[in-house]
């Protein structure tokens, strides 16, 4: 049975963790609400983003001079995936949930016997991949080494489209989470090249009763300008979704914490009580029959 | 005219202008251009320069480092690389960092700091010039 300085002691270092608990759950708190803000912030350029592509692509599939960026190199046996996580860990199942999502594809792929290689951003998705695919793993980037999550989109972009340049792989697939709610974020796979396939043909598109776009540049020209800030574009949605989402699944993990922590509190002192009313009973009923046996 | 032309300015980070306006003046690539209600359908990518917006008599400029416009019937959307309203931009501390930036470009080293550096150093330039 523990001594009472050990209860003691045991009460004040669970007190402790509670207040760090509950001190980085209202961090989470803040940081996700500006998270939130700047995910929704981003948006607009987004949709826009993805109905001017579909426009575009709509229009020159199927001709020859399409980049390769948007109709793929025409085979499929290298696959690019870059799997987004958090750098830091303490928030629940977020970075478990995203890299067995990536494990799965990559099992899958493997399976048909496809070439894999993996581009992880952030450094959680490195550790958790690198005990089963090391050898598959062609670089950790962490979130933190960028000066903002947009120069960290257009530097991934830069990466990616240097990689399909050189012939590095034929198909690329993102993997981040999806922001459902503040307490839902579900792992989501994305495809990024060849683009065609990751434009929404059902993006909502502006009825030009009857009238044709000019371009000016010509379409081409266009297209090969906005495509690499399209892929920019998705990277940086996926990434803004997910530091709401790591905020979101952490301030959930720590609100846990911390009631766990008062639970285990109560208990701890209803076992001191109990403890110090069983001594005092003991020295009591000691002095009583020391007393009756004079 | 009393139609007004429906004009939304997005940047990557957030929505800068929603609303009805009179005319946009917009740098296409290939020379400016006005887009007054009922324009063609027109896309186009803008080099860097200012936008003026015209709205109630009034004018007003805004900076932009190189995006894309379309134009379709319901209105004018410009997908912006990033954004200033040239009413906030000081002067003196412009040709400030354009000093600093020069030096920096002076100072790179490696082929990708030369690169950052003269791409910060030509938007600042495209800035000064659009002040006019």
């Amino acid at each position: 049975m523990a001594s009472l300085k050990d209860l003691r002691n045991r009460i004040a270092s669970v007190r402790s963790t509670q207040k760090i608990t509950k001190a980085m759950q209202m961090v989470a708190a803040a940081k996700l609400r500006r998270a939130q803000e700047a995910a929704e912030a981003a948006r607009p350029y987004a949709q826009k983003m993805a109905a001017v592509m579909a426009n575009l692509s709509a229009s020159m599939a199927g001709s020859p001079g399409a980049p390769r960026l948007l109709i793929g190199t025409g085979k499929d046996e290298t696959r690019l995936i870059v799997v987004l996580t958090a750098d830091r860990g303490l928030c629940g199942g977020f970075n478990t949930n995203i890299a067995r999502k990536a494990r799965e594809r990559i099992a899958a792929l493997k399976g048909q016997g496809k070439t894999v290689k993996i581009l992880c951003v952030g450094k959680k998705g490195g550790d958790a991949l690198k005990r089963v695919y090391a050898r598959d793993i062609i670089g950790v980037v962490e979130i933190a080494s960028a000066e903002s999550n947009a120069a960290l989109a257009a530097q991934t972009g830069e990466r990616l489209r240097a990689m399909f340049a050189e012939g590095e792989f034929d198909a690329c697939e993102l993997i981040s989470s999806e922001f459902v709610s503040v307490i839902s974020q579900k792992p989501r796979a994305q495809t990024l090249v060849p683009a065609a396939e990751a434009i929404d043909e059902g993006a909502a598109k502006p009825d030009l009763k009857g009238a044709v776009y000019e371009y000016e540049p010509d379409e081409e020209e266009i297209l090969r300008v906005l495509l690499p800030r399209y892929i920019d574009t998705v990277i940086l949605a996926a990434l803004l979704e997910n530091a709401a989402g790591e905020m979101g699944a952490k301030m959930a993990a720590m609100d846990n914490a911390t009631r766990n922590a008062g639970d285990l509190i109560g208990k701890l002192n209803l076992v001191y009580n109990r403890t110090r009313q069983a001594k005092i009973t003991t020295e009591l009923t000691e002095i009583i029959s020391g007393a009756e046996a004079l | 005219m009393a139609d007004k032309l429906k004009f939304d300015l997005v940047s990557p980070e957030r929505r800068l202008f929603a609303g009805a306006v009179d005319m946009v003046v917009v740098p296409g690539e290939e020379g400016d251009f006005g887009v007054l209600p009922g324009h063609a359908p027109v896309m186009s990518a803008i080099r860097p320069g200012a936008i003026a917006v015209h709205d109630g008599g009034k004018v007003e400029r805004t900076f932009i480092n190189g995006g894309f416009a379309e134009v379709a019937p319901e209105g004018l959307t410009i997908l912006a690389e990033d954004a200033v309203p040239l009413a906030s931009v000081d002067r003196a501390q412009l040709g400030k960092d354009i000093a600093a930036a020069k030096e920096d470009l002076a100072d790179a080293k490696t082929d990708e700091g030369k690169a950052a550096a003269q791409a910060a150093l030509s938007r600042l330039q495209a800035l000064e010039a659009s002040l006019g």
